[in-house]
């Protein structure tokens, strides 16, 4: 009977697991055979050089650089502003603030971590959208440096938290032997204890960055939604995830247009998933 | 001539009264061995010598320790603990290379010049009974060193500040006796120019290499004297019982 038992349970187990990794294929499988139709009508490289995206008009041009550009903008930006405050943050809470600041910090990152993508989407529409036109004066405040800035409060959460327990890994010992030495408390962070959780650290960026590039609801609302070729940070941009949340609805199933939101789909997983295995990559070499 | 004098110092951490109304002196150029029980204080009277006691933040003390008639309360830490260099218990290296792991702490002092760093480096590693086994790969991790030399890099790393006293925590506790050997003749040429506190749990390597030893007993110092009287006539009925326990 306890044999039956323990069958039974380890097949049902079995069988969870594979149905988990079954849907994972399946859904990749899909994408790609209704991403790869588009590449009968334009080749590949004119999709991912194409300068324009006028996906409606006849005959439809299908070129998603722009997009691709707006995505890295914003994600450039958004790295550019979080990395920094996220590690600074991560080492004061690990390193330097007392233990009460410490409990007060840690639980406001999560409180962010907590609010939900369009929330913050709105907040940053009616507040940080206004004040990026009237700071740079420019006609509209809808700009990849408004996306960026809030990708960047999206994106801090998953970078402290990660690398504060990169960071509180170290060995004390470490800090004690570097201390023993005679550095003072900043030269042995500086020295001594963030090279021994930069592979941490890393990962906690690369998790972050992964966050930001697959965000789509806030950024549609905030970054103009214009798919043109950016030329400066204070212009409105359109990113790869907002094209396919706006256009999948009205796209006619089946159309070219259909197969290239796929396609654009395509493009997305391959660098969310260079990103995950870069990350993965960081993790393992940590243990 | 006194390097160190302890007067009426009390530790505690929270409630646990971890060292009690310790007075003593510890003579320069000497070997003072500390043994006693675990427990009994020895740790956090070496960590008091260098103040590394204060990173923990339920430690309070009172009393007072001298260091060459300069309160060591009035020092500046970092200055402190370049004179008072510490060897732990497990070997520590940092992770850097050999060469950075005895570069590390004399960079941090401000000597930039790279052949003067590596003359001093040489020189540690030399006293340290160190160079002749890494000098063709110190450009290597610290890590791929062996347990014994790995302990020996980190006395090396404190040579190199050049400091004044030496603090060892039980630092053959993890090595095998050839390796311990190695350190226990580190240490005993070292002491014509140094002064060496060194606790340790094993009685016999106390004999060997202490001039005094001081034997602790549940935070108290019990009997501190020459290691000769130490372990022929002690005076305290709990010194003679704690050797001779040892000695089986
Ligand atoms: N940071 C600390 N926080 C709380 N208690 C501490 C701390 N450091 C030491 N103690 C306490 O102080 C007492 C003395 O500890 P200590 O480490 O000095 O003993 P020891 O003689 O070195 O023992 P061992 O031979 O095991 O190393 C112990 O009761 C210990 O629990
Ligand atoms: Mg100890």
């Amino acid at each position: 009977m306890r044999k039956f038992r323990e069958f039974f349970i380890e097949k049902l187990i079995l069988i969870c697991g594979l149905a988990a990794i079954f849907f994972v294929v399946l859904i990749f499988l899909f994408l790609l055979k209704e991403g790869l139709s588009v590449f009968g009508t334009v080749s590949p490289l004119k999709f991912l050089l194409g300068k324009s995206w006028y996906p409606i008009s006849e005959p439809a041009q299908l070129g998603i650089l722009p997009l691709i550009l707006g995505s890295l903008l914003v994600t450039l930006g958004a790295a550019a502003i979080s990395i920094p405050i996220g590690v600074a943050c991560a080492v004061y809470i690990a390193e330097i603030a007392p233990l009460k600041i410490k409990e007060v910090l840690k639980s406001g990152i999560e409180l962010l971590a907590a609010i939900p993508s369009v929330v913050l989407g709105f907040i940053g529409m009616v507040t940080l959208v206004p004040w990026v036109k009237s700071m740079f004066h420019l006609p509209t405040g809808l700009t990849a440096l408004s996306g960026s800035i809030m990708l960047a409060f999206m994106a801090m959460p998953t970078i402290v938290s990660i690398a504060e327990d990169a960071l509180y890994s170290v060995p004390k010992s470490y800090k004690e032997g570097a201390l023993a030495l005679g550095a003072t408390h900043w030269q042995a962070i500086y020295r001594v204890i963030l090279p021994a959780a930069s592979s941490g650290i890393l990962a906690a960026v690369m998790l972050g960055i992964g966050r930001v590039i697959g965000e789509t609801m806030a950024v549609m609302m905030i970054t103009g939604n214009a798919a043109v070729i950016p030329q400066s940070i204070l212009v409105p941009i359109r990113t790869l995830t907002a094209t396919i949340a706006a256009e999948m609805g009205e796209a006619v199933v089946g159309s070219e247009h259909y197969f290239a939101l796929f396609a654009v789909g395509i493009v997305l997983f391959v660098m969310s998933f260079a990103i995950n295995v870069t990350a993965d990559l960081f993790l393992h070499k940590k243990k | 001539m006194v390097k160190f004098s302890i007067r009426a110092l009390n530790i505690w951490f929270d409630a646990v009264h971890a060292l009690k109304n310790v007075t003593m002196d510890i003579t320069a150029n000497e070997v003072l061995s500390i043994i006693g029980p675990a427990n009994s204080g020895k740790t956090a009277f070496l960590r008091m010598l260098n103040r590394l006691n204060e990173l923990s933040e339920n430690f309070r003390m009172s009393g007072e320790v001298k260091l060459s008639r300069g309160n060591i309360k009035d020092m500046d830490t970092e200055l402190l603990r370049k004179r008072v260099g510490m060897v732990f218990a497990l070997p520590l290296p940092l992770p850097l290379s050999i060469f950075g792991n005895v570069a590390y702490g004399i960079k941090m002092h401000g000597i930039k010049n790279e052949k003067r760093q590596r003359e001093i480096i040489k020189q540690a590693l030399k006293q340290a009974y160190l160079w002749e086994e890494v000098k063709d790969r110190l450009d290597e991790s610290a890590f791929k060193l062996s347990g014994g030399q790995q302990q020996r890099l980190c006395i090396a790393r404190t040579l190199a500040l050049k400091p004044d006293v030496i603090l060892f925590d039980e630092p053959c506790s993890g090595l095998d006796p050839i390796s311990t050997a190695k350190v226990e003749e580190a240490m005993l040429r070292l002491k014509t120019d140094y002064t060496i506190v060194l606790v340790t749990n094993n009685v016999k390597q106390a004999a060997r290499v202490g001039d005094k030893t001081a034997f602790f007993l549940s935070g108290e110092l019990v009997e501190i004297d020459k290691t000769d009287k130490i372990f022929t006539t002690p005076t305290d009925k709990r010194t003679d019982g704690y050797i001779r326990g040892k000695f089986g």
